[in-house]
């Protein structure tokens, strides 16, 4: 076991550091930080179901949001009317919504990658629509209004024993997302590493290559559209948890957008990927929109105008600038750097050049 | 490898260490958060951008008339500071932008919040952290109504029902054999008009012939304007939010229809009547209501009030003078920086909002003259006059006098 444990390769050593530090970090930072967090966990799910359908399986979407919504509705749905406990609403909520994923994939399988952006980017212009039709079941424009749960005596008491501070709904809230994230993320480094990962790889690299090699290509496309979309309702699910409140504006098409700038920031095809580019996508807007007024050396005029348009123009310009120098995200970038660094200290002779390259990351 | 997986155990134990001593100190006990010796805090979330980016400038309006303020001193000697976050019109921002306020920033209250969904997601929160959310910037009748379950939010402008009651009087009284045609928004806004319009009609509300709706995301209503010129309406109701209003007023000429036009107050701002005229409306017939002073109305060049805008209004770069939110959003600080001053040696967040609540009777020197800004522990509807205005052509005329629904909204 020590052996084990002592011969692990070090990314795993860094997959426990990173899993510690989200488990301590809202014990160092305050109750409305961990909140902030808990939106870029959530984030990072959704966007780890993107890169699932779009990084693996080579189908784009740009209707994510819809999908959020659909797993928001449900889950205050179920906690408002029908009166449940709002977290065993998260996981009927990703399942219908993969449901409806599935169903989706289905005729979204024969729409080739430019009309199938199309398809899914009309089903998020026309989600906001439709939810206020139903109005009597989803509150309508008016939205629908949760309570946030108060943490468990458990973790109550684990909170105060180590911290001697009380635990307040905002930081349950969190460890409910990062307990979702861990699962979620370590499912998705299961799928991609055994034969659906690498039937979706095959399909994404040459569909008619695949086939040949007796790849069900209709069988693939579709489930990975259903597990990016049970990706998207857990997100949703989690979303109305933590804002306490869902309406139709809640889910504009910015969001979807949001989503997919964060799995190509972060690097498609990866798993880490994820994660680095929700942070990057909702910290950014927040970041940018409150730091650029405060800096007095900015011009006004030039003030004014990123503060009118918004995070839009920061993430054009990142958007941009990460496409020159870092086309495979942030974590391409990290990745060529410790090659060269490893080559440096290594001199020229690279011990690893055995390895296999890493996947060719496409769009 | 071995070296390596060392070093990173001792990473992780300390990390596990810092988690474990750590916990966020308790902030000091106080009995005023956001009150010092010499100073107040306030904040709002308002769309600079986005879809409703046009209102922004409210939030910056207000931060001049507070600039205004502390240069003559400020509140019995505390100046104010004025947290301004962007929310684009997103109740999802809406919800971390207001908890960073009262949680990290620790503002005293929350002031003109703009958007009915996005008051609407932080209403639960701040009235469960007893922050004071006052003078949220919207119509809905919901947020002076329901005072009694959310006795911490409050509302200030007249409520969208109390205009179209003024509606259905005039109706009554210069139009009784009206056919009325409805367009509404389909949504909380919308709705919210045209329940005070059939209210207001009571048992005349058979004179409404026909009544449709229309998504704000619709690209266009003409086809909903159609059908109520196909309904022989003679009067015709647009409750609709600008970019529709001004669509309507343009579809309405090019239907070759000449009904008199009822707009509501929130599109009826000089700028937008000139867009839909530059768009080819004929813009005849055509009556709204205000409770504001119009900063492009001649006959307040020398009014006294109206001077004292332009001077405040002058110290925002960005402001535009001749915007009508300009001038709303110097109202309603006014009418802040009023109740905070009342509230002299007592600042509490109790204390403000039972004044703002049950005690403010104010004259505002930006409001029509006549109006009272005024609230009891019967009636926490601070504005519930307006004055009926008719289009002149290149103007808005002040029609009669001041019409007062005091009393008609519990």
């Amino acid at each position: 076991m020590l052996q084990r444990i002592r011969g692990a390769p070090p990314r795993y050593w860094l997959v426990g550091v990173v899993v510690l530090f989200f488990v301590g970090f809202p014990t160092v930072i305050s109750s409305f930080l961990a909140s902030e967090w808990a939106q870029a966990l959530i984030l990072a799910i959704a966007i780890m179901g993107l890169n699932i359908l779009v990084g693996y399986s080579g189908q784009l979407s740009l209707g994510h949001g819809a999908f959020m919504a659909l797993g928001a509705y449900t889950s205050a749905i179920l906690a408002h009317h029908f009166k449940m406990d709002i977290v065993a609403t998260i996981p009927i909520a990703g399942l219908l919504t993969g449901l409806v994923g599935f169903v989706f994939g289905i005729p979204a399988l024969r729409l080739s990658a430019l009309y199938l952006a199309l398809a899914t980017f009309a089903l998020a212009v026309v989600t906001p629509s439709l939810i206020k039709r139903p109005a009597g079941l989803t509150g309508g424009v008016q939205g629908i209004i949760l309570t946030q749960p108060d943490p468990p005596g458990f973790a109550q008491s684990a909170y105060g024993f180590l911290t001697g501070t009380a635990m307040t709904s905002d930081q349950w809230i969190y460890y409910i997302c990062l307990f979702c994230a861990l699962i979620l993320f370590w499912f998705a480094w299961n799928l991609v590493r055994h034969r659906p990962g690498r039937a979706m790889r095959a399909i994404r690299d040459g569909e008619v290559a695949a086939a040949a090699s007796g790849v069900n290509i209709a069988g693939y496309k579709t489930l990975a559209f259903g597990i990016s979309a049970f990706y998207a309702g857990i997100a949703g699910a989690l979303f109305a948890l933590a804002t306490g409140f869902v309406s139709p504006d809640t889910f504009p098409v910015s969001l979807s957008i949001q989503l997919l700038v964060g799995a190509v920031v972060g690097g498609l095809a990866s798993i880490p990927g994820p994660l680095l580019g929700a942070i990057f996508a909702y910290f950014l807007p927040i970041e940018s929109s409150q730091w650029v007024p405060s800096q007095s050396w900015i011009p006004d005029q030039i003030a004014s105008t990123v503060k009118n348009a918004g995070p839009a123009v920061t993430y054009g310009a990142v958007l941009i600038l990460i496409m020159i120098f870092a086309p495979n995200g942030i974590v391409g970038l990290v990745y060529r750097g410790y090659v060269a660094l490893n080559r440096r200290l290594r001199g020229a002779a690279d011990r690893e050049t055995g390895q296999m390259p890493p996947n060719p990351q496409t769009v | 490898m071995g070296r390596n997986a060392a070093r990173l155990a001792a990473v992780a134990a300390f990390l596990v260490t810092l988690g474990a001593c750590g916990g966020s100190p308790a902030p000091a006990a106080q009995t005023d958060v956001g009150i010092t010796s010499n100073s107040i805090l306030l904040g709002t979330t308002n769309a600079l951008s986005g879809p409703a980016a046009a209102y922004g400038t409210i939030a910056n309006a207000e931060n001049a008339y507070f600039t205004y303020i502390n240069g003559q001193g400020g509140v019995n000697g505390r100046k104010i500071t004025f947290k301004i976050y962007d929310d684009a019109y997103n109740p999802a921002q809406t919800v971390p932008l207001t908890k960073q306020l009262v949680e990290q920033d620790q503002v005293f209250a929350t002031f003109s919040g703009l958007g009915t969904q996005d008051q609407t997601s932080v209403r639960d929160y701040l009235n469960s952290k007893k922050v004071p959310q006052l003078f949220v910037a919207t119509g809905a009748t919901t947020f002076n109504k329901d005072f009694s379950s959310n006795p911490w939010t409050l509302g200030w402008q007249p409520p969208y029902q109390g205009e179209s009651r003024i509606y259905a009087k005039d109706i009554l009284q210069n139009h009784p054999n009206a056919k009325i045609g409805v367009l509404y928004q389909n949504d909380d806004y919308g709705q919210d008009y045209l329940k005070g319009l059939t209210d207001g009609l009571g048992a005349s509300a058979s004179l409404i012939v026909d009544k449709e709706s229309f998504d704000v995301t619709a690209a266009s209503p003409a086809a909903q304007l159609a059908k109520l010129k196909a309904a022989n309406a003679d009067t015709v109701f647009l409750f609709a939010t600008p970019k529709p209003a001004v669509q309507s007023l343009v579809i309405i000429t090019a239907l070759h229809w000449t009904p008199t036009i009822y707009l509501n107050s929130v599109s009826n701002p000089q700028i937008y009547m000139a867009a839909a005229k530059k768009n080819g409306a004929a813009l005849a017939n055509v009556t709204s209501v205000s409770y504001i002073k119009d900063p492009t109305d001649p006959q307040w060049a020398s009014d006294s009030g109206m001077q004292q805008y332009k001077t405040i209004i002058a110290s925002c770069s960005t402001c535009k003078p001749d915007d009508g939110f300009n001038i709303y959003g110097v109202a309603v600080a006014y009418t802040m920086v009023d109740v905070l001053k009342q509230a002299g040696t007592n600042m509490t967040r109790k204390n403000v909002m039972d004044i703002a609540a049950n005690r403010l009777n104010e004259t505002n020197p930006f409001l029509l003259p006549g109006i009272k800004v005024k609230t009891a522990s019967s009636d926490h509807f601070a504005i519930m006059q307006e004055q009926v205005i008719t289009w002149n052509g290149t103007g808005w005329t002040l029609q009669g006098s001041i019409i007062d629904e005091r009393g008609t909204l519990k």
